[in-house]
């Protein structure tokens, strides 16, 4: 479960969000959304505590794992050796991985089929594998909350649904309670349960997908007109409305 | 998964231990040539069989077949010389590894950091006041991390520190620590402390004794030990602060045992040999291209090919000429052109913009 409460973050004067709240229950997927320079990455942060709150307080029962947005990694480390990383809060310091770790970084990578990968260097991935690598490595320290900035922002459509699918499944199967930032409200009304609008520094409205998403909110947060389309009777998505004519 | 069943997974994978165990077993082999070799070279040569005769005379009975003067001069004046290189060597190297590690940068080393010249004050000063070498190991320890430290103050902006700003900083605080020396020498006795501070500062392990090992070599290998015992650490380190703290790491606390224990490194070498640069910067970017960047292998292979590359140097320092050249002089003449090459070519890898 992920509490936020009246959250403030203030950059020289300015802030980025105010009096911010809401609560993502266990086992539930939530995702941001808001356009860029919103202060999205600045919230997640201040979740992870990388980032230091003005006002309010974030309150985390569980282990959270972190996915940046792209993660640049200067030495070359393999595959595995990137995720047995993940095992750093369970590895006393001057001490190493023991087996065990190992095998749970082994495992993490088959449960995303990234067997193939597991001696490869990082720099050899591509931008997709490296995505699927950093999560491997958050899940490999049995974290119960994911936290993921932009996880497919730098992907193609094909990688964007690898790693959505891999998402959902590993949530799906252990429970795991997921947040994270996008910029693709089609995929959030697909796969998540809650969704946060970040309209403005003083306005947001965090609320179930069913509820919440709809085009007029979307209209309101990027200021471009949206369309609601029916894909079967079940699902929908949302379309903008880009005329190249009124330019 | 037994060890057994995990090999036989790699080697499936292509991936084989025994590479790296055959890297381990050339190293050792190296080393061990390297020293034998070292051992006859000089004006005054001994072959080959002799040298290995005179070392194996030491742990099994061998019957004296060789000069008593070739035994005095392998025993008492070039082991003890070797030793210090090539523990000094093996100290710089592992020293440039976890600094590279530390500062995520492959591109940075206990020189180019300052934290050399900053040692290099402490003991000038050290010997200006008294002539004790504890004094001399301890203020060289002191005022290299105060470098360090300083340089890793000047040098970070929010949060990360560029190549550019490294160096920089570096120079920043090499120069104010070299107008430090200059004064030390401007103040010092010009018949009595002078020279030695001046003799001390060129780098040269021609005044190695057994002494100088033990002063050298005690605070190297507890050094490089900490450093080891963290290798893992200093895996999670090198990822940034970031990633290291949201992975749960200490950053700030495992950084500085770290930090502390390169300069403890630097300073020992510093105290019993000068300064000696580049070779913190060239080993393990060397070694990177042997082992791969895993601090695990890279730390003992970096402290291998150190050891047999200053032991290499200063066969040449004292054999290519009838006066001996300081050591100091040939590491930079060879250092300086590769790190000129590194740096023009990490450009194209974008270790620049990190």
């Amino acid at each position: 479960m992920i509490t936020v409460a009246n959250a403030s973050v203030k950059y020289d004067n300015r802030f980025v969000f105010r009096d911010l709240g809401f609560t993502l229950p266990k086992g539930k997927i939530g995702a941001i959304l808001g356009s860029n320079g919103r202060g999205k990455t600045s919230l997640l942060k201040a979740i992870v505590g990388l980032q230091k709150l003005t006002g309010g307080y974030i309150q985390t029962t569980e282990r959270i794992g972190y996915v940046a947005q792209k993660t640049e990694i200067t030495f070359s480390y393999r595959v595995l050796d990137i995720v047995v990383m993940g095992r750093a809060p369970h590895v006393k310091m001057f001490r190493v991985p023991s087996v065990e770790d190992y095998e749970i970084a082994r495992k993490t990578l088959t449960d995303l089929r990234l067997d193939h990968l597991i001696y490869q260097p990082y720099s050899k991935l591509s931008g997709g594998e490296r995505q699927l690598v950093m999560i491997a490595r958050a899940l490999a320290s049995e974290c119960r909350i994911l936290v993921l900035d932009e996880p497919t922002s730098a992907l193609d459509l094909a990688n964007q649904l690898v790693i959505f699918q891999a998402l959902q499944k590993v949530a799906k199967k252990s429970g795991l309670t997921v947040l994270m930032t996008t910029h693709a409200p089609q995929q959030v009304s697909l796969m998540c349960d809650y969704v946060l609008l970040m309209y403005n520094a003083e306005e947001s409205e965090w609320g179930e997908v069913d509820s919440t998403l709809n085009a007029e909110n979307l209209e309101r947060l990027y200021g471009i007109p949206m369309r609601e389309v029916k894909v079967s009777s079940t699902e929908k998505t949302f379309v903008p409305l880009i005329s190249t004519t009124e330019i | 998964m037994t060890q057994r069943e995990m090999r036989q997974e790699d080697a499936k994978l292509g991936y084989f231990r025994s590479k790296l165990t055959w890297l381990y077993w050339a190293l050792v082999v190296a080393l061990v040539l390297s020293i034998l070799i070292a051992l006859g070279q000089g004006r005054y040569e001994i072959d080959f069989y002799s040298v290995s005769l005179i070392l194996l005379e030491n742990m099994a009975i061998v019957s004296e077949s060789w000069k008593p003067v070739d035994e005095r001069i392998v025993e008492l004046i070039r082991l003890p010389r070797i030793s210090v290189a090539g523990i000094a060597g093996a100290g710089l190297a592992v020293a440039g590894a976890a600094l590279q590690g530390i500062f995520k940068n492959p591109l940075v080393g206990p020189q180019i950091i300052g934290v050399s010249s900053g040692a290099a004050f402490g003991g000038a000063f050290a010997i200006l006041v008294s002539e004790s070498q504890v004094l001399l190991v301890s203020l060289a320890f002191v005022f290299g991390l105060l470098a360090i430290a300083l340089v890793y103050i000047v040098s970070r902006q929010h949060g990360r520190a560029s190549i550019l700003m490294l160096v920089l900083s570096g120079i920043v605080i090499s120069a104010f620590f070299s107008a430090l020396v200059s004064l030390t020498k401007f103040v010092a006795d010009p018949d009595d402390k002078l020279p030695a501070i001046v003799f001390w500062l060129m780098g040269s392990f021609a005044s190695a004794s057994y002494e100088k090992v033990l002063l050298i070599g005690v605070p190297v290998v507890f050094g490089i030990g900490v450093i080891y015992l963290l290798r893992f650490q200093l895996n999670v380190l090198s990822l940034g602060d970031e990633q290291a703290q949201s992975l749960g790491l200490e950053v700030e606390k495992i950084r500085w045992i770290v930090l502390a224990a390169i300069a403890l490194v630097s300073a020992a070498v510093v105290a019993a040999a000068g300064v000696i640069g580049w070779v913190g910067l060239v080993i393990p970017h060397f070694s990177r291209m042997l082992c791969g960047p895993d601090h695990k292998v890279l730390i003992p292979v970096s402290g291998l090919v150190g050891s047999i590359y200053l032991i290499h140097v200063d066969t040449v320092a004292r054999t290519i000429s009838p006066a001996e050249i300081p050591v100091g002089i040939i590491t930079a003449l060879i250092g300086a052109p590769i790190f000129a090459y590194l740096l023009r070519k990490s450009s194209d890898k974008g270790w620049s913009a990190e």
